[in-house]
């Protein structure tokens, strides 16, 4: 059968287009024509090849914020995702004191990053802080602006106290959508704690848990305002993650070139990652839906 | 495997209950044979699952006692109970295969393993599922995991008994007979008392020995499917047995016959005097259209259903079913009904009368 073509309806993917380009390609290209070229100024742009990418690649101190940076998204992980199940698991299922947790739960989660840097930077404080003067009166040598080890408790506690809450409300979810027959079926089959735990609940927080886990690594891996207020990176280089060493070497040292292959290179991998965990979740539907 | 006697049993779900109404089941003494298959029908909302979960112990009674031969177990926990219940919507562990499935509730018990291979081969080839034991759960058909969890229900021997809550809801028609008909070899088989929740009554007629009625949180009847067609005990039995149920119509009982606005029905027996809101009942089975002998009818509308058909008519303001034998005609000039008369059962306020002389 003949069908006229009618073209005109490429006209409605046009608005879409023009956001898109605005918003993602051409900012994204710039990035890439920073990455290429040698600048000084002025829009004086010299062709520089793939030299920045040669550099960042083989530079010590990006190797250093990387492996910083995945040390800090595995211990978060790490501590955030058995602990928000934990929470999950024992929070009240419904009635009045299950609306006040989740209120609760949900208050980190609301305040804006810069403030929850600034809330834990004063609270640590030796001088004034809460926490700070209180380890110091305790006689604890706890310092964050001086001490790299202080410092990283200091954050890694502040990123769970901000994001817990995420994990935990995303893992109370599934565990709401299981229905009751499946405790009362365990019950009957005199399944353990741990075994209902293990083949009832942990596969039915598959799907959310999947999701929890993604969020908080990309969140984790591109995190910048909260250590960056709290220690500002330091002390030396020691919470240096590779946003804040990418702003530092944007805006602190004006290397252009550098910091745009490097921005190019920390997006790949997060396009990377996120495939990774988007394959791997669409494989568990299909499973499922067999 | 013992008795289960149920002593004063009621629940209510609020905590405060305030009155009778507040009462998903109503005070009740019941004994439940050892070895007995039987179903509990009733329609929704009517307390069948509370019944069944208080028996399994899933949930506490708010008053009464629970009793497995002559233990109290009111306060047992399921575990200790030694119970299998299968559930409406099929339960199966979704990580785990077929086999493993079936395996669990023995495993949990601590069996040992050629005792668990024996018996999960043998109740997998009971429910047709030999041949996917290495398969995952997940991803079956409905079909296929109630299997599942009609297995996990049966596999072990030595349960107090099994509890069904309406486990055929999700299968199809034909697996459902099939299921059935295992269900009832394996009784025969193994003996275990069986309590099987349905609001299908064939499935109900068909798979118990006793059926036990319920109706608005108390059993109304308990009995054979004979007696419940025959002599249901409340209208709501008459009602909800039979295809269509029992006909009921208000009159007025003097001795051996039933005054209906004027008209005299004879009865099979003699009745005292009754109080209350009277209504005999008779089944369409026995309603025969005559062309001038008993009641006037005004027919309304003819229901062929394939091996009878069903006369919707009105007897006196009241709609009454009839049930015509193929081949006989129906023509205009059927404008009488007959009950037969020792086919008819007497109702006060909903519950059966018997009559003097008290044949049953």
């Amino acid at each position: 059968m003949d069908k006229t073509q009618n073209n005109k309806a490429w006209f409605l993917v046009l608005p879409v287009l023009v956001i898109v380009a605005f918003s993602a390609i051409i900012p994204l290209m710039t990035v890439v024509n920073y990455s290429v070229n040698d600048t000084f100024g002025d829009n004086q742009f010299f062709w520089a090849g793939l030299e920045w990418f040669e550099e960042m690649v083989t530079s010590d101190r990006l190797h250093e914020a990387l492996g910083r940076q995945i040390l800090f998204s595995a211990i978060i992980l790490a501590i955030e995702v058995p602990l928000g199940i934990y929470i999950a698991l024992n929070m009240p299922k419904k009635g009045f004191w299950a609306s006040v947790c989740l209120v609760l739960m949900a208050l980190p989660l609301l305040i804006p990053f810069n403030v929850v840097g600034t809330i834990w930077q004063i609270f640590g404080r030796v001088d004034i802080g809460l926490l700070g003067h209180y380890l110091a009166e305790l006689g604890i040598d706890y310092n964050y602006t001086n001490d790299p080890l202080d410092a990283w408790i200091t954050v890694i506690v502040m990123d769970v106290w901000h994001w817990t809450s995420l994990v935990a409300l995303l893992c109370y979810a599934g565990l709401q959508s299981i229905p009751n027959a499946y405790y009362q079926a365990a019950r009957v089959d005199q399944a353990s704690r741990w075994a209902v735990f293990r083949y009832i609940e942990l596969p039915k927080m598959a799907g959310v848990l999947l999701i929890a886990v993604l969020l908080r690594f990309m969140d984790s891996f591109m995190i910048y305002t909260e250590p960056f207020v709290v220690t500002g990176g330091g002390p030396g280089n020691s919470t240096t993650f590779l946003s804040i060493d990418l702003v530092k070497m944007a805006i602190g040292q004006f290397d252009l070139g550098p910091a745009a292959a490097f921005s190019i290179m920390y997006f790949l991998v997060i396009l990377l990652v996120s495939w990774v965990f988007y394959t791997v979740m669409t494989n568990l539907d299909k499973e499922e839906g067999k | 495997m013992s008795q289960i006697t149920l002593k004063n049993l009621a629940h209510s779900y609020h905590a405060n209950p305030r009155g009778e109404q507040d009462f998903a089941l109503k005070e009740m003494d019941h004994v439940w044979d050892d070895g007995g298959a039987y179903a509990l029908l009733g329609s929704s909302g009517c307390g069948k699952t509370t019944l069944l979960n208080i028996i399994s112990g899933l949930l506490r009674p708010s008053q009464g006692r629970v009793l497995f031969g002559d233990r109290d177990v009111t306060d047992a926990e399921t575990a200790e109970r030694n119970i299998a219940q299968v559930f409406q919507f099929p339960v199966v562990y979704d990580t785990m295969t077929v086999r493993e499935n079936l395996a669990f509730p023995l495993r949990n018990r601590g069996m040992d393993a050629a005792y668990i291979k024996a018996r999960v081969t043998q109740i997998a080839a009971m429910i047709g599922m030999d041949h996917i034991l290495d398969r995952k759960a997940r991803g079956l058909t409905a079909d296929a995991k109630q299997k599942i969890s009609l297995g996990r229900g049966m596999v072990r021997e030595d349960v107090n008994a099994i509890l069904f809550d309406e486990p055929l809801t999700v299968i199809d028609p034909h697996m459902k007979w099939e299921l059935r008909t295992q269900l009832k070899q394996l009784h025969r088989e193994f003996g275990h008392t069986m309590i099987y929740v349905t609001h299908d009554q064939t499935e109900a007629l068909t798979f118990a020995d006793k059926v036990v009625v319920m109706y608005d949180g108390r059993v109304v009847q308990m009995g054979t499917p004979e007696e419940l067609f025959e002599t249901p005990a409340h209208t709501f039995v008459g009602y909800f047995i039979g295809s269509p149920g029992m006909n009921l119509l208000p009159a007025e009982i003097r001795g051996g016959t039933a005054q209906l606005q004027g008209a005299a029905v004879p009865l099979g027996a003699a009745y005292g005097p009754i109080s209350g809101r009277t209504q005999i009942g008779i089944r369409p089975e026995y309603c025969v259209l005559t062309e001038g002998d008993g009641l006037p009818i005004t027919i309304k509308r003819v229901e062929d259903v394939g091996r009878h058909r069903i006369i919707r008519g009105d007897v006196a303001g009241s709609t009454v079913n009839v049930i015509a034998p193929e081949g006989m005609a129906v023509g205009a000039s059927l404008t009488h009904v007959r009950f037969t008369p020792d086919r008819i059962n007497v109702y006060a306020d909903d519950w059966r009368v018997a009559p003097i002389g008290g044949a049953v």
